[in-house]
């Protein structure tokens, strides 16, 4: 065989290989949507469910899962850009930070399962958060820190250092640096890996099993009291989001539609995550135009 | 007598346990351009980064000797970093806006240092721009990006964005090596009309340039401060064999 040969060989080899995981792909989601989407509609994306009966919504679950999401945002967020900036910024390479970056390693590849369940006897039990969306915020936090930190930390890196030199000899700090030339020149590559973080918290079912719980009281989406125990905003509420509703109906669903529901709410939760992917590569591609072309 | 602005006494720097700069003992006076030249790898770029600390983020250097600025010693160990980059300014090789717009980038220094008064920044900006000869070819475009300018005018920006800090030293590495010929011409025009107003020390690869604009040349070797005089001394006359050799082109 010769070397034109060869590489047409290789290169069919290739598109083959690449060509079958886009067909899984498409299969999958085909599956997902064209058993889910018939479910749809808004009294299914609004009520609350019904444990019995036909005709139960997934409302509550999916207020949950966006609510839940926020919180362990609010908190994982935070933590992680200073982390990171902490890491790419200011650490040396020393066994400090070297240890650091291994636990961030290892919490990274942690089955969320385990995540769960040290959340279950860490913040649900010794601590006495109960089943409550705070736990499940505590152990979304835990299971996305790794990652957010690391996202982030390559966002900085796509930063070049002629850009922090140009700051310090212009006689600014090392912070304002970082904070006033540095980050804003990562904020759409930071924002792209936070939505993106975002879209594989809202679809983790292992690590809330056992924090946020699997039940869904009814909410009174017309009490916004943070304190009363119907309120939507009660974070000390148990909270069954999406994901862990699906894992659910398949498993223990009694009610009589519990396929359709269960095909529903697996629609509803791949377009979320679809969503969450798209918006984030359109919001990246704007914020850096917007921030680097006339 | 022009007064001395910048001394540096016996200056050994090593990186880890090679010693890439040899006891340079070099002053500067007010006012003026000198330029470094030497072959790659001379010292000459390692010498001028000593001169606001930039070597500072490098790790594994040391440097030993006295780097004297207006009298006060630049590596005390409570000089300030920050200060001294704002009295000793410098550009880089390759053009380094920051991704923001025009105006932005040359009030950056000002704005930070809390300046919010719109008319003084806006004076500022027109001034700045105007000295670093870009003013009228941006003027219409203060608010778009400053990376979708041409190199030459992204450098010119950044000259600019250095001046708006009101310097006393302006340093330039090899400022116009990453831009086309006429670009670079623009910055040496640039430099030309800076020379009564600033210190300036530039690092250049190109022997015309430096015979062009600088007032005294610089030549390095191995590390070494082989000779310096004003630039005509270097280019027609020069007192040592090894400039000379490098002057005309039979090495480096």
């Amino acid at each position: 065989m010769n070397s034109k040969t060869q590489n047409k060989v290789a290169i069919g080899g290739l598109y083959g290989i690449a060509g079958f995981v886009v067909l899984i792909l498409l299969a999958l989601l085909g599956f997902i949507l064209v058993s889910g989407v018939p479910q749809l509609s808004w009294h299914f994306l609004t009520a609350p469910g019904k444990a019995f009966l036909k005709g139960g919504g997934v409302g509550v679950q999916l207020f949950n899962s966006f609510y839940l999401l926020i919180l362990a945002m609010l908190i994982s967020f935070p933590i992680a850009l200073g982390a990171a900036i902490y890491l790419y910024e200011y650490a040396k390479d020393n066994w400090l930070t070297t240890t650091i970056r291994t636990a961030i390693e290892i919490l990274s590849s942690l089955p969320s399962v385990v995540v769960g369940l040290f959340g279950f006897l860490f913040f649900v039990v010794k601590l006495h958060l109960g089943f409550s969306i705070l736990s499940g915020a505590f152990a979304l936090t835990f299971f996305n820190l790794p990652l957010l930190t690391r996202s982030i930390e390559d966002s900085l890196r796509t930063i070049s250092d002629v850009q922090r030199e140009g700051g310090l000899a212009l006689g600014l700090s090392r912070w304002e640096t970082v904070s006033r030339v540095i980050l804003p020149a990562a904020v759409p590559s930071i924002l792209t890996g936070v939505i993106l973080s975002a879209g594989r918290v809202f679809g983790e079912a292992a690590a809330l099993i056992y924090t946020a719980g699997q039940s869904a009281p009814a909410l009174n989406f017309a009490d916004w009291n943070p304190f009363n125990i119907s309120s939507p905003l009660n974070p000390m509420r148990p909270a069954e989001t999406l994901a862990v509703h699906i894992w659910k109906i398949n498993s223990e669903g009694i009610m009589p539609d519990a396929k359709a529901i269960s095909s529903g709410s697996s629609a509803v939760l791949v377009i979320a995550i679809l969503l969450f992917n798209f918006a984030a590569r359109y919001l990246g591609k704007r914020l850096y135009k917007r921030l680097t072309s006339a | 007598m022009k007064e001395e602005i910048l001394t540096t006494q016996d200056l050994h720097l090593y990186y880890g346990d090679k010693e890439a700069l040899k006891g340079i003992n070099l002053n500067f006076d007010e006012k003026g351009i000198t330029a470094l030249i030497g072959p790659s790898g001379c010292g000459k770029s390692t010498y001028l980064r000593t001169l606001n600390r930039m070597n500072d983020l490098i790790p594994n250097v040391t440097i030993t000797g006295t780097i004297k600025f207006k009298g006060s010693d630049l590596y005390a160990p409570n000089a300030d970093t920050v200060q001294i980059r704002k009295e000793i300014g410098m550009v880089f090789q390759q053009p380094n806006p920051f991704p923001f717009s025009i105006y932005d980038n040359v009030i950056y220094g000002l704005r930070i240092a809390g300046e919010k008064d719109k008319e003084k920044l806006d004076a500022v900006v027109e001034k700045s721009l105007r000295q670093a000869a870009v003013w009228d070819e941006v003027k219409d475009h203060l608010h778009e990006s400053a990376l979708a300018l041409s190199g030459g005018q992204q450098q010119r920006v950044c000259i600019a964005r250095v001046l708006a800090v009101s310097p006393e030293i302006i340093l330039l590495d090899e400022p116009t090596s990453a831009l086309d010929p006429v670009s670079s011409s623009q910055i040496e025009a640039t430099l030309l009309n800076l020379r009564h107003d600033y210190t300036i020390i530039i690092v250049t690869h190109n022997l015309q340039q430096a015979s062009r604009i600088a007032d005294r040349t610089a030549f390095f070797m191995n590390g070494e401060l082989i000779e310096v005089d004003q630039t005509k001394n270097i280019f027609m006359n020069p007192a040592n064999k090894q400039t000379e050799d490098y002057i005309s082109g039979r090495f480096g």
